[in-house]
């Protein structure tokens, strides 16, 4: 069936720094204009260069990983065994579906060999000779782009057996899921790349021993593997320095919910988040304050107005205080809303998303979502607070992957952080926030 | 490998390198619950109950997927982790039906012991939970969808284990369900291993369900009636009017050769017990017709008419056939009888293996049979000829799980595309009719046979590295089938022995084995004994033992026609139906036949005596490998006989001395004249001996023991430990090893059984379970079978 | 089976290009159903010999992606996101003017045929929230008064 294709609005403000960002809106999906954009140079130079620099140019650049885990993506490739008897493989993350993430697809809508030719220096990097590009099954379009841009590549001679007339070799198999969030998490994703149900795997051994196929495999999210050529042309020192320590270059930022300027914005990291919301962001609208702020994704702890406008942008502001930066989905959330409502709608998500392996995350998220929804509705209880909090508390670290603890963290931190609004759906008084609720109380 | 030492709870516990956490705790008597983790199959960490803490890691970490490394520190018992199980067990409750007073798990259910371990009692849950409809996914296999756990169990053991692949996994979180591989039922070899090694009530047993309560019954152990494997099996036995009757069989306590494996006809077709058509009264003809009698009349009757025909025409117009399914000691009686009271060697049975030609190959070699137990622990098996997924059940489970367990080597020789070739590291598709043969003698070298053998499949080049990966591996067992007999036995044990491998011959029934044994042959006496070697026996047995061979199945059923044999005594074989002869042959022959059925054999007896079976009384079997381990007596029916009492029973109206024949009372250590009280106290504690072994009373004629000391005595390679006998272990016998059989007689009356999973002989016709399970592929026309994964 | 000649090309090149031929599941029945409407019993019997699998296997993975579909649904599948970001900027508002004007409740499809309505998880359209996609087509920032003209976009299935 056709799709019809309406261009993704782009949005802009003076403090970006346009590193990966650079050609969106300049028609870079075109081959030609993207070698004239200097497209294709970093991967002449990696050919030029021996692996383990490549490797070093990418540790030194202190780039981590843009998915969601924040793992430094230099000392994930520097696991690959140098020899191996199983192929090696590059699987890039374009599953994008954590809640309010929506950046990999500009990438891949605006500057999809970007992407390719971080693949290709990624399979240099490893001594990978194919690399799988896995896009979610929503974002047809993409993959027709996608699609487009790899035989474009192919026709170059930039892919395939003799890649820029090196005599090295390295194909790329576009991939489209089907609606499963679960699968993006990167051992599920190998399941379904192999036509299999997007069951996690138990690690050991991990993928970069023993993944795709059985063979040594690095996985990296989209946005990750598209600021690798960037590091290779100007430095991993030059990338480095964008960020705080340990935090290189910058990334894609998606602002969404109450903003008065929603949009994807490419800010270095460590970026301070109060000018995020009230200056890139434009504030919040209605003038209405803020109440929440979502940092990176509904898999996050969520962070109340005072922490919000004293929180920096980088991994490890929020590592040192045990919680995630996440996945660059931040959304504002303002005093008008109900916290009840939203910690139903995000375990909604993981209860409807859980893969059903493992028991706590399968039932944990059931029985919550279930309570939750009799609790919004007004027939909730005074214990049913604390056994919410007892269910999140119980997937937390026990379940079988970390979509339990997806599910367990914002839970668990909106009780703490906004336990009074919870108390005042108590004794049958309806929703403060909401007149008419929509879902029914099922006891 | 090397043993690491790690410490639970305080404790020091040493394993191999490389044990499971889990296992290794349980080898120290330390239990970590799990739903998900079964021996033996993949690991998932699925069910999270296994959960420990352990030294130096940041999260819990589960015992079933951990292997233990030196000096690991595990706490097992903390109330962190106790807690985590609980919540685990207490959200499992939450979705759960809870139905447990009518669940046929009830009382047998790991949920329900979780529960109280971890006291999950507390209902927090008050949301309408998910029902739905039990469904009938075969006619064996129920599924109550609300009550499963999902620990995967049953899908992966219909896969890994057995290799069907029936089962799966569908939909997505809570949703998620196991389903049959037909949408609505399920197409598979119906051996009930998900039933069995599901934790809770989910999959039930249509055999079973809602018959009773666990508690409400008695368990015996005892050995399958079937196939020739030999398979233990726990039966629950429940009083019922008739006596006892069997309700359910399993092997949970996986104690046996077979651990935890049962197929179909191990799990249900001991139904045959209870069917309507048992016999439970002796019958004579009177005027053209069987009508009941008194035992006195039935049996009076037989013995004077056998003692007429041997007295006028001589024990040589006497015919006798043995059974492969009444016991070691009840073969032995009943060709004793037949040698020493009825004078004749007209006996046999039917013949599903050519064992003298392979006794006659063997004889001589030390331990050159394997054991069952050692097919699942070989490094390599060649198997010629035979199916076992359908005739060997328990061999083909053990051949599967030593490849997936031990890499063992399976190379396969067959004229049919068998399943087992699945699992094969070489198949050779041979020519039908002999290709087998043509493949021995290649084996052997003879390069002349490939021209013949080679085809599409079996190129010239693949016959090549066969031989050489054959003649490469060192500790090979060889197992053929009934399509080798005589020569061609002979040159497989030339061939096998130069590599030093060892053997199993398969024959088809649970009792095959036995009766070839025990010497119901024309020309062997037990144990493959030739008749010039005879002297041992003929001391015991007497003046009459003829000196001669006798007459074959073949010779008996031809001597009647012709109006040479004067007499018949069948027991419990069916003759007629197995090799299609004549009744009308039989029109002036007395003829007595022991059945619990009124067969097409027992329609043209004069005398009809109803007997007990397998289930239904002690004594022992032993199976195709040799493997020979005891009955216990598990169902009752009232009005039946054992084989036993009535061969008895009928050389004493005979008037043959009993004592002579059933030398009983000898095997006991107490001493008879006491235990019949002269000290008082004696008698009590000798009754107490007796009773703790719960067989018949050693003070009767009837005692299957008695004999089993001659057979040991006598039969050479039965010499065997008793000890371990009664412990409840098999004994490998070597019958054939110690054989003397100078000229073994032609095979033309071996007639394989070609039983199916579904089938089994006369018995599978009364088994209720067997026929719907047929009747239900009829109606669903089963399509190609399905791709190894 | 007969597919359409580009379907059919796409499926002989899919069981060709991934080191395991299994790797062709997902995209083969999602493609598949574009075509079809739904996976039929067919179809998994279908993809299941060209893959060399079971139709067991097949239909374990079909059931577990959100977007295989083994019932019809209408011509044009109407999936509002009502997660995080599009539900605080008034997703629940679209989804209700949907049904309404469709005349549909979830998952039902409208007696021509031709529209059903599904509730969604997040479709990584966050920051033009409310989103909603028509198959694969994504409408950005839909508000209950532009429900209409992007329904009537899809009638009169000139731009199918
Ligand atoms: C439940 C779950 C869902 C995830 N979804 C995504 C996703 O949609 N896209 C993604 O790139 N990473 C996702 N991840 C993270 C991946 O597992 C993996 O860490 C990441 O793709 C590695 O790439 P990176 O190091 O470049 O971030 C998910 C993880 C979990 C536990
Ligand atoms: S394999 Fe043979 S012995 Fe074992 S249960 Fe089946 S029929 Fe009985
Ligand atoms: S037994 Fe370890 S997770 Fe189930």
């Amino acid at each position: 069936m056709k799709t019809r294709y309406t261009p993704t609005p782009l949005a802009s403000h003076p403090d970006e720094v346009r590193i990966i960002s650079k050609r969106f809106g300049q028609g870079a999906q075109d081959i030609d204009q993207y070698i004239r954009l200097d497209g294709y140079k970093a991967a002449r130079k990696a050919l030029e260069m021996q692996p383990d620099d490549i490797i070093n140019e990418v540790k030194a650049s202190s780039l981590r990983g843009r998915g969601g885990a924040g793992f430094a993506t230099g000392m994930k490739w520097s696991f690959i065994p140098k020899q191996s008897q199983a192929d090696k493989y590059i699987l890039v993350n374009g599953d994008e579906s954590e809640p309010a993430t929506c950046k990999d697809r500009l990438l891949v809508e605006y500057d999809p060999h970007a992407v390719i030719e971080g693949t290709i220096i990624a399979g240099l990097a490893v001594g990978a000779k194919l690399g799988f590009l896995y896009l979610r099954g929503e974002y047809r379009y993409l993959l027709e782009i996608l699609e487009k841009a790899v035989d474009d590549a192919y026709s170059k001679g930039f892919l395939g057996k003799n890649i820029f007339g090196s005599n090295r070799e390295f194909d790329i198999i576009t991939q489209t899921g089907a609606g499963a969030y679960e699968v993006g998490e990167e051992s599920a994703l190998m399941e379904s790349l192999e036509g299999k149900r997007g069951i996690p795997r138990l690690k050991p051994p991990f993928p970069a021993i023993k993944g795709l196929y059985g063979g040594p495999t690095v996985i990296n999210n989209v946005e990750t593997i598209a600021s690798v050529p960037p590091i290779i042309i100007n430095g991993g020192k030059w990338y480095a320095s964008f960020g705080p320590e340990k935090n290189g270059g910058t990334r894609l930022t998606c602002l969404s919910g109450h903003f008065n300027k929603p949009g994807v914005y490419e800010l270095p990291l460590g970026y301070p988040a109060k000018k995020m919301i009230y200056d890139v962001g434009g504030g919040i609208p209605n003038g209405r304050t803020l109440k929440a702020l979502v940092p990176g994704g509904s898999s996050t702890f969520l962070l109340n107005r005072e922490e919000a406008e004293s929180a920096s942008m980088d991994y490890d502001w929020f590592a040192k205080r045990g919680e995630f930066l996440g996945s660059g989905g931040v959304v504002a959330v303002d005093d008008q809303t109900c916290m009840v409502k939203f910690a139903l709608r995000i375990i909604k998500f993981y209860q409807h998303e859980s893969c059903g392996w493992c028991i706590p995350c399968r039932e944990g998220t059931d029985w919550i979502k279930k309570t939750l929804t009799r609790f919004h509705a007004g027939a909730g209880m005074e214990k049913d607070i604390d056994q919410v909090y007892y269910l999140a508390n119980n997937m937390a670290g026990r379940t079988f992957c970390a979509l339990g603890d997806a599910a367990a963290f914002p839970t668990m931190s909106i009780i703490k952080k906004w336990r009074s609004e919870f108390e005042d759906h108590l004794n049958g008084k309806p929703c403060p926030f909401e007149k008419n609720v929509r879902e029914m109380a099922l006891v | 490998m090397a043993d690491v030492t790690i410490t639970v709870d305080g404790r020091k516990v040493s394993a191999p390198a490389g044990t499971l956490l889990i296992e290794a705790c349980k080898s120290a008597g330390i239990e970590v619950p799990a739903f998900c983790y079964y021996p033996g199959l993949s690991v998932q960490g699925a069910c999270r109950m296994c959960l420990v803490r352990i030294e130096k890691m940041p999260k819990l970490q589960t015992a079933c997927t951990l292997p233990i490394a030196e000096g690991m520190v595990v706490t097992t018992t903390s109330d962190e982790v106790v807690q985590a199980r609980k919540a685990t067990v207490e959200i499992l409750l939450g979705n759960h039906p809870l139905d447990c007073p009518v669940c046929d798990a009830g009382g047998e259910c790991e949920l329900q012991d979780m529960t109280f371990s971890y006291g999950a009692a507390e209902s927090k849950y008050m949301e309408a939970k998910g029902h739905k409809e039990e469904q009938q996914w075969s006619p064996v296999v129920y599924f109550d969808r609300p009550r499963c756990i999902l620990c995967y169990r049953c899908v992966r053991v219909c896969g890994e284990g057995m290799d069907v692949w029936a089962l799966g996994i569908q939909n997505r979180g809570v949703t998620s369900l196991i389903a049959p591989n037909k949408q609505d039922h399920l197409e598979c070899e119906e051996c009930g291993m998900c039933i069995d090694i599901c934790p809770v009530g989910a999959l039930t047993s249509g055999a079973y369900r809602y018959k009773t309560r666990p508690w409400e019954m008695n368990h015996v152990g005892t050995i399958c009636t079937h196939c020739g494997d030999g398979c233990k099996t726990t039966l629950g036995v429940r009083r019922s009017k008739g006596g006892m009757e069997i309700v359910r069989g399993d092997n949970r306590d996986k104690s046996g050769i077979n651990g935890d494996f049962l197929c179909i006809k191990g799990r249900y077709a001991f139904d045959f017990a209870n069917h309507d058509d048992r016999l439970t009264q002796p019958l004579v003809r009177r005027d053209g017709k069987l009508v009941p009698v008194t035992w006195e009349e039935a049996i009076d009757h037989a013995a004077s008419r056998f003692k007429e025909v041997r007295d006028s025409q001589g024990g040589s117009a006497i015919g006798v056939i043995g059974s492969t399914r009444t016991t070691n000691e009840e073969n032995y009686l009943l060709q004793k009888f037949a040698r020493s009271v009825l004078g004749t060697n007209n006996i046999d049975h039917h013949r599903t293996a050519d064992y003298p030609a392979f006794a006659k190959a063997i004889a001589g070699k030390q331990n050159a049979t394997a054991t069952l137990r050692e097919t699942m622990t070989a490094p390599a098996v060649l198997l010629i000829g035979n199916d076992p997924t359908e005739q060997h059940p328990l061999l083909a489970w053990n051949l599967r799980t030593n490849l997936r367990i031990n890499n063992g080597r399976i190379y396969i020789v067959n004229a049919s595309e068998i399943k087992m070739r699945r699992q094969a590291r070489a198949y050779g598709k041979v020519p039908m009719d002999g290709g087998e043969s043509l493949m021995i003698h290649y084996l052997a070298g003879e390069d002349g046979a490939a021209s013949q053998l080679e085809s599409g499949e079996l190129t010239r080049d693949a016959l090549r590295t066969f031989r050489d990966q054959v003649k490469a591996e060192k500790g090979l067992i060889i197992i053929f089938g009934s399509e080798l007999r005589g020569e061609d036995v002979d040159a497989l044990l030339r061939f096998g022995s130069q590599l030093g491998a060892k053997f199993i011959c398969l024959s088809d029934y649970a009792n095959s084995r036995g009766a070839a044994d025990m010497g119901l042959y024309p020309d062997l006496l037990p144990g493959f004994t030739s008749l010039t070697k005879a002297s041992a026996f003929v001391e015991e047995y007497g003046a009459l033992m003829p000196k001669n061979p006798g007459l074959d199945i073949a010779g008996i059923f031809g001597a009647a026609s012709a109006g040479r044999l004067g007499a018949l005594y069948v027991v419990g074989s069916n003759p007629i139906s197995r090799y299609n002869f004549d009744p009308a042959a039989l029109k002036n022959t007395f003829v007595v036949v022991q059945d619990m059925f009124l067969t097409e054999t027992a329609t043209t007896a004069e005398v009809v005596l109803p007997v007990a079976n397998a289930y239904e009384k002690s004594g022992s079997f032993t199976n195709t490998f040799g493997d020979l381990q005891l009955l216990k007596k598990a169902g009752d029916l009232a009005g039946v006989r054992t084989d036993f009492e009535l061969i008895v029973r009928i050389a004493d109206r005979m008037g043959a001395n009993v004592r002579k024949l059933v030398p009983f009372g000898r095997g006991t250590r107490a001493d008879m004249g006491q235990s019949r009280g002269a000290q008082s106290g004696e008698a009590d504690r000798h009754a107490v001996w007796l009773a703790a072994r719960n067989l018949e009373p050693k003070l009767s004629p009837f005692d299957p023991e008695a004999l089993l000391d001659e057979i040991q005595r006598l039969v050479p390679g039965y010499n065997l430990s008793r000890l371990n006998l009664f412990a409840g272990q098999e004994v490998h016998t070597l019958a054939p090893e110690h054989s003397s059989v100078a000229q073994p007689s032609s095979p033309e009356s071996i007639v394989p059984a070609n039983d199916t999973l579904f089938t089994s002989g006369t018995l599978g016709r009364y088994s209720t379970v067997l026929n719907s399970v047929i009747e239900n592929r009829r109606a669903t026309p089963a399509e190609n079978e399905i791709p190894a994964d | 089976m007969r597919y359409s000649p580009e379907l059919e090309d796409r499926f002989q090149r899919l069981v060709t290009i991934y080191p395991w031929r299994r790797s062709a599941l997902v995209p083969m029945l999602l493609y598949a159903q574009d075509e079809v409407g739904y996976i039929t019993d067919e179809v998994v019997e279908d993809i299941a010999e060209r893959l060399e699998l079971t139709p067991l296997e097949v239909r374990n993975v079909i059931s577990y992606y959100s977007l295989l579909r083994t019932r019809p649904a209408g011509k044009y599948v109407v999936q509002v996101c009502t997660n995080i970001s599009c539900l605080v900027t008034g997703a629940e508002d679209v989804l209700e003017t949907c049904k309404e004007r469709l005349g549909v409740e979830e998952k039902e499809v409208t007696s021509d045929g031709k529209f059903s309505v599904e509730e969604v998880e997040c479709i990584g359209a966050c920051s033009w929230a409310p989103a909603v996609q028509v198959n694969y087509d994504f409408h950005l920032n839909v508000t209950p008064e532009k429900v209409d003209s992007m329904l009537n976009s899809y009638r009169g299935g000139a731009k199918a």
